[in-house]
């Protein structure tokens, strides 16, 4: 009995010693001296482009390979902090700026400013402000890459039938009072079940066919895709500073009145009810042609203007509120891991990734934005080539932007501001109730 | 080695070493995929684990927090809701459908169907479900619209959210349970229904008083692993509703979840899995209790 448990407990050490080190057996480094360098993304769209940087890179640089891993969104970042918490993360990974300030506090992040320094980079050369989002106490994590803002897309042939032209589109105004000419554009677009649309006195709210706008509900602690714009033209600002704030304000009755007007519109009828909406996002809906108009961000640019889709749909620019147009721009970066065996290899990697040669290559597929000024403009020209109008996003983006907040809790925010607003939108809470709580509980995670 | 050379060797009979070695595979992997495990849980539910640095002990801080956490008592209460709705009519219906393949037809084809619901993984079953459901563009709205109902957004009104998630796992379960209890049914001896009928009682007789009566252990056994099954529901909301609208799903597993791989709370989501553990335990405990689950009136 004594040996057999003997040899279980052997059979058991082995198992589990066993395991790791299969894991841990894939040594990047090869006896030749060349170095791999794993590099991880989320958009399977943007993969050829950067395969097309990788194999540019691995050119100069005969003894340096870029090892492209694509995971889906949903997934990237709970496999990106599994690896990290197993001491076997890429070298480099594209980051997000909500995402990012928890692992530049655990110092999963390397400093790469004493390299931009070195190396002489010009930081101007980039869209104004993106670079200063990845700077934490004088520590820089992440060179910019690319940039999105938002616009709104609209089904061009519904409007029309209802007597909407697109000048009229160029300069919506809004406020969260009677909702200035957006809400009247919304109210037309409404059409119910006999064609009459929400001006019509006969107008039936109960069996609306296409909604004039799609509220977007499950969106963080931002709104980035609808709430949020609406919130920044009243004024609103999320926190004290940004980046890096310890003080959000939810409770601003800016915010208040602008989920209020929200709600105003649901109880029109020209927006779907919280509680009667689909479970599918709303870009699918507007491509089958059940909503008229909602607020998108220049990533789906390609999504929407694909020549399967049958809607005729087009970019206008957000509504002008009582603070101005107001879009936010965020950015991605590249990151260097601080585990990285071979910190001069991933710079150089990160240095072309946002350097003119790797963003034109990025440009010329037209699939994002790039962060080097120049090349945004190469990416206009694509999509110009192919008969896309995409000024709404460009226009908007040198003047007009405010950043997303960067601070930490990030994760622990989204949730519980998430819950407050939709709340508030079924009427199960009082707007303002409901915010200042949320804001209370913000607050509380910072002390 | 030793159990091939056991047999040959005459010796005092003793077949302890030989049981150890049959149950070498099971332990290792229950110690291995099990205990192990629990072990670091519950010492992670004493630290501040957060994935990225290293464990420190903070004593019972953990569960301090989780008694004043508002989210965690109204997650343990939406779990309650769901397991009450999901047992409820998921022991039902499989009562009634093992009582009808019992008393009305033995047929194979008709006890396979059943099963064909079980076998769909269970986020394909969320998904067909999502999209069924759907206020806007799923076939049961349309037919509800047909007949001159409103749409219903089964899965994004917070009323509606948690019964139909309850009603889509019912859907996905009974089969596999009335087979469970179809099973039970079996070992009744048929003469008990034969002799009942000759003294004139009817079906529903025959149900209440030796269907149910003698089919009590195995009703125990399935209800104990279906209560254990229903408390850790999690891939059908992760699918269809994330725990939304409003809290509404958000059950104790996907909290849970949200602690652990959203917030990177490892120390925290561990303790409420410890506290989930123990509630699961003292649940299975009475239960197994009050059905008298280990006896049998056959015997």
């Amino acid at each position: 009995m004594r040996s057999t448990r003997r040899r279980a407990g052997t059979l058991l050490l082995c198992l589990a010693l066993v395991s790791p080190l299969g894991a841990c057996a894939g040594s990047d480094n090869s006896a030749d001296g060349t170095t791999t360098l794993d590099y991880w993304l989320w958009d399977d769209k943007q993969l050829p482009a950067y395969q097309d940087c990788a194999d540019a890179f691995h050119a100069a640089n005969p003894d340096v390979t870029v090892k492209i891993t694509q995971t889906a969104w949903a997934q990237y970042w709970q496999n990106l902090t599994t690896q990290l918490a197993s001491g076997d993360a890429p070298d480099v990974w594209t980051n997000q700026s909500s995402y990012y300030p928890q692992f530049a506090t655990t110092n999963q992040l390397l400093d790469i400013a004493p390299f931009v320094q070195r190396d002489q980079l010009d930081l101007t050369a980039y869209q104004p402000g993106l670079s200063e989002v990845w700077v934490k106490d004088g520590k820089r994590y992440g060179l910019p890459k690319d940039w999105d803002t938002m616009a709104l897309v609209v089904n061009t042939d519904m409007l029309g039938k209802q007597g909407v032209d697109a000048a009229q589109l160029e300069d919506l105004t809004w406020n969260p009072v009677d909702g200035g000419t957006f809400e009247q554009v919304v109210a037309k677009a409404t059409v119910d079940d006999k064609g009459r649309n929400g001006l019509d006195p006969a107008f039936d709210k109960n069996s609306v066919q296409v909604y004039g706008f799609l509220p977007e509900w499950a969106d963080g602690a931002n709104g980035q895709n609808g709430w949020g714009v609406f919130a920044a033209a009243n004024g609103f600002a999320y926190l004290d500073q940004n980046p890096w704030g310890t003080h959000y304000k939810y409770d601003d009755p800016k915010l208040a009145e602008t989920i209020t007007w929200f709600k105003r519109l649901i109880d029109k009828g020209y927006a779907p009810r919280f509680d009667q909406q689909s479970t599918v996002a709303n870009s699918e809906l507007l491509i089958a042609g059940k909503g008229a108009m909602t607020v998108t961000g220049s990533w789906t640019i390609l999504t929407f203007t694909d020549p399967r889709v049958k809607q005729k749909l087009a970019f206008t620019p957000l509504p002008t509120g009582p603070a101005g147009r107001r879009s936010p721009i965020n950015g991605l970066s590249d990151a260097i891991w601080t585990g990285s065996p071979h910190p001069e290899q991933a710079w150089k990697w990160v240095a072309f990734l946002a350097s003119a040669d790797c963003q034109d290559r990025v440009a010329q597929r037209a699939v994002v934005f790039p962060a080097i000024t120049s090349a945004t403009k190469k990416v206009v020209a694509a999509h110009q080539a192919e008969g896309r109008d995409v000024h709404a996003f460009t226009d908007v983006a040198e003047k007009n932007t405010f950043l997303l907040p960067i601070t930490e809790h990030g994760t622990e925010i989204n949730p519980i501001v998430q819950d407050a607003v939709q709340s508030a939108i079924l009427g199960s809470a009082d707007t303002g109730n409901a915010l200042k709580e949320a804001n209370n509980k913000v607050n509380a995670l910072f002390k | 080695m030793g159990a091939s050379k056991a047999p040959a060797r005459p010796r005092r009979r003793d077949d302890r070493t030989v049981a150890w070695l049959f149950l070498a595979p099971a332990l290792v992997g229950f110690g291995l995929f099990y205990l192990y495990p629990t072990g670091l849980g519950i010492y992670y539910s004493l630290t501040d684990y957060g994935m990225l640095s290293a464990p420190n002990l903070v004593g019972a801080e953990n569960y301090r927090d989780l008694v004043g956490d508002d989210k965690f008592w109204n997650a343990l209460e939406v779990t309650g809701y769901y397991v009450v709705l999901n047992i409820v009519s998921q022991t039902v219906l499989a009562l009634a459908l093992a009582t009808l393949m019992h008393r009305l037809t033995q047929s194979v084809v008709v006890r396979a169907m059943l099963l064909v619901p079980w076998l769909v993984p269970n986020v394909t079953v969320g998904l067909l479900w999502m999209w069924m459901l759907d206020a806007n563009l799923g076939f049961v709205n349309h037919v509800l619209g047909a007949l001159g109902m409103r749409p219903t957004g089964f899965l994004t009104s917070p009323s509606w959210a948690m019964p139909t998630v309850a009603g889509i796992n019912t859907w996905a379960y009974a089969g596999y349970t009335a087979l469970l209890l179809y099973a039970g049914m079996l070992q009744i001896p048929r003469y008990l229904y034969e002799s009942a009928a000759l003294d004139g009682a009817g079906e529903w007789r025959m149900f209440t008083r030796i269907t149910l009566p003698l089919l009590r252990p195995i009703l125990a056994l399935v209800l104990v692993v279906s209560l254990i099954g229903s408390f850790q529901i999690f891939d059908t909301i992760a699918v269809t509703t994330k725990g939304g609208p409003v809290g509404a799903t958000r059950v104790i597993y996907f909290y849970i979840y949200e602690q652990a791989f959203t917030n990177f709370r490892m120390g925290y989501a561990s303790a409420i899995a410890v506290v989930l553990a123990v509630v699961l335990g003292a649940l299975t405990a009475v239960q197994m209790r009050l059905l008298r689950a280990s006896r049998s009136d056959l015997a």
